[in-house]
């Protein structure tokens, strides 16, 4: 560990697990193309099916439903565009407001130059999709909608949103869903099977944030559905996503993936009340939660407060500007979050707030503090021995700079 | 950090200095573009990765700090308002009066730090007891003190500029390249940061809705029609497609825009000549004159680039000259007749090479007075008063009754 660095950012990216990084050094020493004929080939073909497998596993779903990308935005990418090109002519897109800016700037840009017609269902304030307003988006012409894309647990907020609820409204009327899982798996459990019984059609994971490494996600894609492919090439993976595929990658992936089949199975076990890493997490994040509103009084925590993320704690507060704190906090040596998304660095007010019903301001002075398996007791009391200092100091800093004239 | 060479080689000196260095990049925009295009606009992504990689090569930490609001209101819409109002504004100094010397400088104050370093070329002194002054750079060429002119006491206490000393660009640029700083030759910034494609005249009809008006000479009569004043500066010579001829066969030059009536002023080069400049947005780059309303020798420089003349300057407290009661101004008398100064621009006070103060011009009086037997226009203050002068004025009284220096 290098020096005193506490790192509360494990939504962003979490440390790879030491098995996964010796898995991933020794998997790129051996060559081979999987889809060559020779023995080399077949060698590698195998660590890849092998790994597809074990990933297949901690999403309760088939192999051959297992799709690898180069991220989670590619599969997010390929699941709702994919989806739309393959259902034309219906033009109708139902996305609640608060979904990342994968599927945001995806449905955009399908509206933009596809002729998509986005409609974006409101959440309730604790980042909730209005269900009501989902089936009513839908019944004014379901026969027009292309698709449904949900996110499964806020990225941002932390919110756990009702999936197969969702997915339930959409079958009734034939339409497909796709399900951003990309901030809930290996958090909460992500059962394909059981959501796809529900009327889930796919469903996008992401590796470096479970401790596999970046450069690889994955799109579930359930049996019985057709995307269009974004990428043309070798017809590798269902010709849904041409290219060599990438063995090394995808068995570091696996490593992380069967981290997650041990917890989720230790969570089944009926004394359990979740796996040992989710309960562990869960058990800090309160305490982050509890501090957080002795050390920074008016600090207000977004989101569900107990259908959340069990790493996820996200807080505005008032007064501050939250790349103040950040900064404030990252002086002292604790990485955190504003939690919105950046354009060179940039941090917007939170469109996730913004869907919330929140006002521009008080979508400024967020923080998001995310916990992660390496996460310890210790972390959280230096998180909150700094806070209270990083806290009246970016009071005063204050939004002043926001005031014209000041 | 802009990401250009001179914020890099100065913050790089600050380091080595002693001082501990933080590098902020400045988000002036919420749509910033990808990548720099030649040497136009700035604060693109590429800008800010240029910065990025500089403080990473000094081994400073580096945040985007995002202004891009106060920067519309303070800086864009000024230039927008000033323009509509008839008025030549300099949005870079609106930029270091409110941005990077006020809402940067108290951020960053109120989070811990002192002072703010830029890599302006312009030198800050102390005198012998102690206080700091604001001086021209060693390097003549690329002095910007006319630009940091508007910088007050205090924020002149809380600024540092490594760069003041350095006799030539070249050699900022050698150290740059000495320090292994991808930015040592990456071309100067011109024009106006938010036009990106430079064509001001274009941008601002954009903006600033045109409407046909007239366009007199300076004895109030009608020559011709304009398609919209705000398009006309003062100065001006094409481009006024006035039908007939002036009586002495000679072109006309825009001598005056007045948007409240609409109305071009135009007349002969002479009438340029600008005898006296006054302000009473005024304010001291550092210690004031012991005694302001004394007339005292100085030299006024007029535009960023403009050479500096000779002149005496004082304040004035008067009702009679602007028609604004309890007017309180900085008024500068060039020793010789000064052309090219349009109200809006900022008069620059220098004693030596130091920076002494400026003002907003908002009165200029022409060196030419109108013929005797003149119509006086009726937009204008009263010109009774001063018979042998015509005063232009591009400012609403109600809105100039502001007595003391402004940016507190």
């Amino acid at each position: 560990m290098a020096g005193m660095v506490v790192y509360l950012d494990h939504a962003a990216t979490t440390p790879m697990l030491p098995a996964a990084i010796a898995a991933y050094a020794e998997a790129m020493s051996v060559v081979g193309n999987p889809a060559s004929v020779h023995s080399q080939g077949q060698n590698a073909k195998r660590m890849l099916e092998e790994s597809r497998e074990i990933v297949a596993t901690s999403l309760a779903c088939d192999p051959i439903e297992v799709v690898f990308t180069g991220s989670g935005t590619e599969a997010i990418n390929l699941g709702i565009k994919g989806l739309f090109w393959a259902r034309a002519p219906r033009r109708r897109i139902l996305v609640p407001g608060g979904e990342h800016h994968a599927t945001l700037d995806t449905v955009e840009w399908l509206a933009q130059h596809d002729g998509a017609i986005v409609e974006w269902i409101p959440l309730d304030h604790e980042g909730r999709i209005d269900l009501g307003a989902l089936a009513d988006a839908i019944a004014r012409d379901p026969l027009d909608v292309a698709l449904v894309s949900v996110i499964m647990a806020n990225n941002e907020v932390g919110t756990l949103e009702p999936v197969a609820e969702v997915a339930a409204l959409a079958a009734a009327n034939g339409i497909p869903v796709h399900v951003d899982a990309v901030a809930a798996y290996g958090y909460v459990p992500v059962d394909f099977r059981t959501l796809a019984a529900a009327g889930v059609s796919a469903l996008s994971v992401s590796a470096h944030k479970v401790g596999g490494p970046v450069g690889i996600g994955a799109l579930v894609l359930g049996r019985a559905t057709t995307v269009e492919p974004l990428i043309h090439g070798g017809g590798q993976q269902r010709k849904v996503r041409s290219g060599t595929q990438d063995v090394a990658a995808a068995v570091s992936f696996a490593v992380a993936a069967s981290a997650i089949t041990v917890e989720q199975r230790a969570a089944r076990q009926p004394e359990g009340a979740g796996g040992v890493k989710t309960v562990r997490l869960a058990a800090l994040r309160d305490r982050v939660i509890a501090g957080v509103a002795r050390v920074a009084p008016g600090a207000v925590l977004n989101g569900d407060p107990t259908t959340r993320l069990p790493g996820n704690a996200h807080f505005s507060f008032p007064g501050c500007e939250g790349d103040s704190l950040l900064f404030l906090l990252d002086a002292a040596g604790v990485s955190v979050s504003t939690g919105s998304a950046c354009q060179a660095g940039v941090p917007e007010p939170s469109h996730v707030l913004r869907a919330m019903g929140r006002s521009e301001v008080e979508s400024r002075g967020a923080l998001r503090i995310t916990l992660g398996h390496t996460s310890t007791d210790a972390d959280v009391d230096a998180l909150l021995a700094a806070l209270p200092a990083a806290h009246a100091q970016a009071l005063v800093a204050g939004l002043a700079d926001r005031v014209p004239g000041h | 950090m802009s990401g250009g060479v001179d914020s890099a080689v100065a913050a790089a000196r600050a380091v080595e200095a002693g001082h501990e260095v933080v590098g902020v990049h400045l988000a002036l925009s919420r749509m910033p573009g990808t990548l720099r295009t030649g040497s136009r606009g700035c604060c693109t992504v590429e800008d800010s990765m240029d910065a990025q990689r500089a403080a990473n090569i000094m081994g400073i930490p580096y945040y985007v700090w995002d202004f891009s609001e106060r920067f519309k209101l303070d800086v864009v819409d000024d230039f927008i308002a000033e323009y509509a109002a008839g008025r030549t504004p300099n949005p870079c100094m609106r930029c270091n009066e409110k941005i990077k010397f006020a809402a940067l400088l108290e951020k960053a104050m109120a989070l811990g730090f002192d002072a703010v370093c830029t890599g302006h070329y312009a030198s800050i002194l102390t005198d012998a007891d102690g206080n700091k002054e604001l001086h021209r750079a060693a390097a003549w060429a690329k002095d910007q003190s006319y630009v940091l002119g508007v910088l007050t006491a205090d924020q002149i206490n809380h600024s540092m500029f490594p760069l003041g000393a350095t006799p030539t660009k070249a050699e900022v640029r050698a150290e740059a390249a000495e320090r292994g700083f991808s930015v040592a030759n990456k071309p100067d910034s011109y024009d106006i940061c938010f036009i990106p494609d430079g064509d001001t005249k274009g941008w601002l009809g954009e903006r600033v809705a045109p409407v046909t008006g007239n366009i007199l000479d300076r004895e109030g009569n009608t020559l011709g029609q304009h398609d919209g004043a705000v398009a006309f500066t003062v100065g001006q010579r094409k481009g006024l497609s006035i039908g007939t001829p002036a009586a002495d066969g000679k072109p006309r030059f825009v001598l005056e825009v007045r948007p409240i009536t609409n109305t071009v002023v135009v007349g002969p080069k002479e009438a340029l000549a600008i005898k006296e400049i006054a302000g009473n947005k005024y304010t001291w780059a550092g210690l004031a004159p012991e005694h302001p309303d004394v007339a005292f020798p100085c030299h006024v420089q007029i535009r960023a680039h403009a050479d500096p003349v000779p002149a005496v300057a004082q304040v004035v407290s008067t009702t009679a000259v602007t028609g604004v009661l309890d007017s309180v101004e900085l008024r500068i008398i060039p020793n010789e007749p000064l052309a090219g100064v349009a109200p809006g621009q900022t008069a620059v006070v220098y004693v030596g090479t130091r920076v002494l103060g400026q003002c907003t011009i908002d009165r200029t009086v022409s060196a030419v007075p109108v013929a005797v037997t003149a119509s006086v226009s009726t937009d204008t203050v009263p010109t009774a008063s001063v018979p042998t002068a015509s005063v232009s004025t591009a400012t609403v009284p109600t809105a100039s009754a502001s007595p003391v220096p402004v940016n507190a």
